[in-house]
């Protein structure tokens, strides 16, 4: 039997990481995730969870030790955020390019100098090109079911998952989640048969030299997966959704269907606009979200699907999309994806780019509502607008 | 929506108060969602909780600026401009302290507000939960303003601390029960209107 309490989305992760059975467990402490790794050694130590879990040195080694299990067969995970995470950034590409289907959780906190361990996704998004899907969640029970989806995912496509979320908004938030039975998980999760492993019975060589004859053509293939993955997610979210009855897209439209405006976001974030859109409604204001949940592949096809297609081709006039991240001189990256995505299509919405939030700065439904009259009152996006920015 | 706010000092356990309110509320049918203050948290700093309750999905995650209820486990911080900062005053502050609420109810911004007292350190101590000099009142407190607010049941209250603090579950289940013997309140219905209420009266009359 499922049971709902009361839980902070650092837990929510432990628990999805424990359901999944996770074989490896390797990791380093470092705020806002500690409390997901803290969680599952006490797991592993009460033997409710059959697991290897190793204390590393490093964020480097704890992937290092990741790859490794998940090369010798093991389902592996690990947990990170921030400067953690770019430590690791030379290893990410062993991880992906080496079609690991590792699972790591990167709690979104903001890269110093200026030493902060607030919100911010430009650690992850930073790590766009390593190879690895993304995945952005919303609320605790997203990141519960996201965790175990992860697996499935990963293991489908031998690529490894990335599973992020706010730090503290969600890290640290205790909301109600529904926790799945370990039986019902089970049938939906079956163990980890990879078709190569480490295994001194039946040697194999892995990753070695790749010379110019043959390495675009491992770029293609793996490529060729990354574009897989968007199917391969849905077919994952339906299985869930089927066993589970919670849905999930790798995207979601709220309040769409006659939009004009609709404000483009990815995480926590989505909830408070969720509330603005609501009071926004009520004035009258033809606005919807559009939430984006996957970066990597980025959803380019369903993201014009659903731009394209409202209500028997209504068209939207402008989105505003909302940035908590910043690429220093080239400004918001979701932004600039959604732009490169869009590029082209005649019915081709106006862009609108804001910046708000970074470094943990409070996203309250007036700083949404901000964004709105911004996009409202302008007819031409130009520079990327800051929103609460002291002068 | 109803909207919480713990004002304590790091130690005294007004993260996990937090977490065991809203479980507690949550046992009732109600959606919840509780956070502490988001940064760094060290012993004896002032630190803020909050929860929020409704009884639909809570999607709003920004900080909680305008409070309806007040948990004060530190008096000290009654001097702390911050601690009042946005109470909506038609609430309850409910402090942790050996006095009655009278002592309270002339401080500038406290008057004609609703307040209720509990000695939970008192408590905590004699249930050995924290030290002498540094006891942990967030159980005590609990019982307390679960009486005065009537947001969940004591039995709610209780089975939140069983599920929720691994460490002396019976004394923390007695303090919580004796807070709620304990704690100085007058009924609603002895108060004379609160700020806030006279001010929604008057609005009321003027539209």
């Amino acid at each position: 039997m499922s049971k709902k309490e009361v839980l902070m989305g650092n837990h929510a992760t432990s628990y999805g990481v424990q359901l999944a059975r996770t074989q490896v467990i390797a990791a380093y402490p470092i705020t806002p995730q500690t409390q997901i790794v803290e969680e599952l050694s006490e797991i592993c130590a009460r033997g409710d969870l059959d697991a290897k879990f190793i204390k590393v040195e490093s964020e480097h080694s704890a992937m290092a030790a990741t790859i490794a299990a998940s090369k010798a067969g093991a389902r592996a995970f690990t947990a990170t955020s921030s400067q953690g995470l770019a430590l690791m950034h030379e290893l990410l590409f062993w991880a992906a390019y080496g079609r690991c289907p590792i699972v790591l959780c990167n709690v979104n906190r903001a890269m110093a100098p200026g030493w902060s361990i607030w919100s911010d996704q430009t650690d992850s998004l930073a790590q766009r090109d390593t190879g690895w899907i993304q995945i952005y969640c919303e609320t605790n029970q997203e990141v519960l079911d996201n965790m175990i989806m992860a697996f499935k995912l990963a293991e489908t496509v031998n690529l490894p998952v990335m599973v992020v979320y706010d730090a503290f908004i969600l890290s640290h938030t205790y909301e109600p989640v529904e926790i799945p039975d370990i039986s019902e998980v089970d049938k939906f999760l079956p163990p980890f048969k990879p078709k190569y492993k480490l295994d001194p019975s039946a040697p194999y060589t892995f990753d070695p030299l790749c010379t110019p004859d043959n390495y675009m053509e491992f770029r293609h293939i793996m490529e060729e997966a990354h574009e897989g993955t968007k199917k391969a997610y849905l077919d994952v979210a339906k299985d869930f959704s089927k066993r589970f009855k919670r849905k999930y897209g790798i995207l979601e439209l709220i309040d769409a269907e006659d939009a004009d405006i609709l404000l483009v976001t990815s995480g926590s974030m989505t909830s408070t606009t969720r509330v603005a859109v609501q009071q926004l409604r009520k004035q009258g204001e033809k606005v919807g979200i559009c939430k984006l949940r996957m970066f990597r592949p980025f959803p380019t096809e369903a993201l014009k699907d659903a731009i394209g297609n409202l209500n028997g081709g209504h068209r939207i006039e402008k989105i505003a999309v909302l940035d908590r991240n910043i690429s220093h001189g080239g400004g918001g990256i979701w932004s600039k994806e959604i732009k490169g995505a869009l590029f082209g299509m005649s019915t081709a919405p106006k862009v609108f780019s804001y910046h708000l939030g970074l470094g943990g700065r409070d996203i309250t439904p007036d700083t949404i509502k901000e964004a709105y009259e911004h996009v409202k009152n302008n007819d031409q996006p130009k520079e990327t607008v800051w929103i609460g920015l002291k002068r | 929506m109803i909207e919480i706010r713990f004002h304590g000092r790091g130690g005294q356990g007004a993260v996990i108060g937090g977490k065991i309110l809203a479980t507690a509320i949550f046992y009732e049918g109600k959606f919840v969602q509780a956070f502490p203050t988001f940064g760094v948290e060290r012993r004896g700093a002032p630190v803020a909780a909050f929860v929020r309750v409704d009884d639909d999905r809570i999607n709003l995650r920004s900080q909680i600026y305008e409070p309806d209820h007040l948990i004060i486990l530190d008096p000290t911080l009654i001097k702390n401009p911050a601690t009042f900062q946005g109470f909506k005053k038609q609430g309850w502050v409910l402090i942790n302290t050996k006095y009655t609420p009278e002592k309270f109810s002339e401080i500038p911004g406290l008057e004609n507000v609703k307040i209720a007292t509990v000695d939970a350190s008192g408590i905590a101590v004699r249930n050995k939960l924290g030290s002498p000099s540094s006891p942990i009142v967030n159980t005590s407190i609990l019982g307390a303003f679960c009486r005065v607010t009537k947001i969940c049941s004591i039995d709610s209250i209780c089975k939140a601390i069983k599920k929720g603090v691994p460490i002396k579950p019976d004394a923390n289940l007695a303090a919580a029960k004796e807070a709620y013997e304990e704690v100085i309140f007058k009924s609603v219905e002895e108060l004379p209107p609160t700020d806030g209420e006279a001010e929604n009266l008057s609005n009321a009359t003027s539209n």
